[in-house]
């Protein structure tokens, strides 16, 4: 394609190779893109379910999920309106805790995400297991606040934003893949920053 | 927040990008820039969708970010406005260097969630730069005969921060400026102040659809706002965009 007549671009770190295509450095700042109104979500009846291909459905209450082995993740996030934010650190449980408590049937290939809106999306399981996802309630130590999906979301850091659900209460194991909400609205069924994986129809 | 059920949505474009020249360019105040564009391989859209834009530098750098659309399905140009951030890199090149007979890479239409297909009882809420969605709904149901079911409020600190005032006002749209005393059509004046849910009561009234455009602290008071005229907030859909710092 051709270039933009009198674009050179700006704030390049020559070469960055952490940046994916397409994707700027949006420093101290977090942009948030919802779709709905912010939910107040109350810590004291948010619960937190796995279920669906899973040997031992369990719904762990806010007490319980950090009764878990807390893990963090320290890494860069990628959305898909183009920032990408370096260096962020955010302390929960890995999914994979919560897969070895209920265990896995053999036929679950794909993991259906739901918030406390009916906000859904829709991951491979491979892209949530060996330590790519978490559920997450501190970011660089301090409580989620409710713009950021707060008290809790899911966290896949490897996938395009909108993939980590935001005010995260269930996940439910399924032996095929279906549409989540930003997926029937256009974006792609992977959303892989480094594929540019955007709408549906990228590669 | 499920689809309504029969609910006629734009078909999901697997669009790829493509080439739109600029036609039209008009500086609007002294943030905004209105740009017209003829986009080769069209696609029609549904008020509401955004394009997006791409940049690309000689060394082969982008950016790419999305603009809602202003016009209507059927002008044969695409509308969009933009609004000059300070050192915005996209912005700020669409509003200081683009010139007629610009080409430029766009991608479109899409989205399939903040959209208004001209049959559900609607209000729009919009902050600033927020109101472009809402221009092509309003220009949509103009045409179409269906303003009945589109009530339009829009905010702004000053009028000039407000693009499509004029037009907004002739559809009827409410007004509400924060930093400026506005006078109304019966002599009064309305004090600079943020919108009332008062104000927005009449307007809620029997609509079964809210959307809600602008910053990320203009959604979270508007949503406030809309739950206090009586606005269930499942029946609100949001498109912000902006920092939270
Ligand atoms: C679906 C969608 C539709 C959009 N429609 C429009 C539209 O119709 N018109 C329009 O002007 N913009 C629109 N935007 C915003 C647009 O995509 C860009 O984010 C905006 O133009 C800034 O890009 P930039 O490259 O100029 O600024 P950047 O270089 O990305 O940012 C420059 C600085 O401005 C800050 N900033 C970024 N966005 C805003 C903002 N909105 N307000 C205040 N500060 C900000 C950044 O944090 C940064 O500090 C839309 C965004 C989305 C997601």
């Amino acid at each position: 394609m051709a270039i933009t007549r009198g674009f050179t671009g700006r704030d390049r770190r020559g070469g960055d190779d952490r940046l994916p295509p397409g994707q700027y450095d949006t420093g101290a700042g977090w942009p948030t893109l919802t779709a709905e109104l912010t939910p107040q979500v109350d810590v004291d009846t948010w619960t937190m379910t796995v279920d669906g291909l899973v040997d031992t459905p369990t719904t762990w209450d806010w007490r319980g999920v950090h009764a878990l082995p807390g893990s963090t993740y320290f890494g860069d996030i990628h959305c898909v309106t183009t920032w990408t934010k370096f260096d962020t650190t955010f302390t929960g449980v890995s999914v994979d805790t919560l897969l070895e408590i209920t265990g896995v049937k053999p036929e679950a290939t794909h993991v259906f995400a739901t918030s406390t809106t009916g906000y859904t999306t829709n991951l491979p399981l491979a892209d949530i297991t060996d330590g790519k996802a978490w559920i997450v309630w501190e970011f660089d130590g301090k409580p989620l606040t409710p713009e950021h999906g707060g008290p809790v979301r899911l966290l896949v850091p490897h996938l395009y934003f909108w993939k980590s659900a935001k005010w995260i209460t269930r996940l439910e194991l399924r032996d095929h893949d279906e549409q989540g909400f930003w997926e029937r609205n256009g974006y792609h069924d992977r959303g892989d920053p480094w594929l540019e994986q955007r709408y549906q129809g990228d590669a | 927040m499920t689809d309504a059920p029969g609910e006629v949505l734009p078909e999901p474009v697997a669009s790829s990008w493509t080439t739109a020249t600029v036609r039209e360019v008009e500086h609007v105040g002294a943030t905004f820039v209105k740009l017209r564009m003829e986009v080769a391989d069209r696609h029609d859209h549904v008020p509401g969708q955004h394009y997006v834009i791409r940049l690309r530098a000689p060394d082969g750098y982008t950016a790419q970010r999305s603009y809602s659309i202003a016009s209507d399905p059927t002008d044969p140009l695409v509308e969009v406005m933009i609004e000059c951030l300070p050192r915005g890199e996209v912005s700020g090149f669409l509003h200081d260097v683009v010139e007629v007979g610009d080409e430029l890479e766009v991608r479109g239409p899409i989205g399939r969630w903040f959209v208004w297909g001209g049959t559900t009882p609607s209000l729009c809420v919009a902050g600033g730069s927020g109101v472009v969605p809402f221009v092509s709904m309003a220009r949509y149901a103009r045409r179409t005969g269906t303003e009945p079911l589109m009530r339009i409020a829009a905010s702004a600190q000053t009028r000039d921060r407000l693009p499509y005032a004029d037009e907004l006002e002739e559809y009827g749209a409410f007004i509400a400026l924060t930093r400026e005393n506005q006078p109304l059509a019966d002599g009064s004046e309305r004090v600079a102040a943020h919108l009332y849910p008062d104000e927005l009561v009449p307007l809620a009234d029997g609509i079964e659809r809210a959307y809600v455009c602008g910053s990320v602290g203009f959604v979270s008071f508007v949503g406030r706002i809309l739950g206090e005229a009586g606005v269930r907030s499942d029946a609100v859909r949001v498109e912000q965009f902006g920092p939270t710092g």
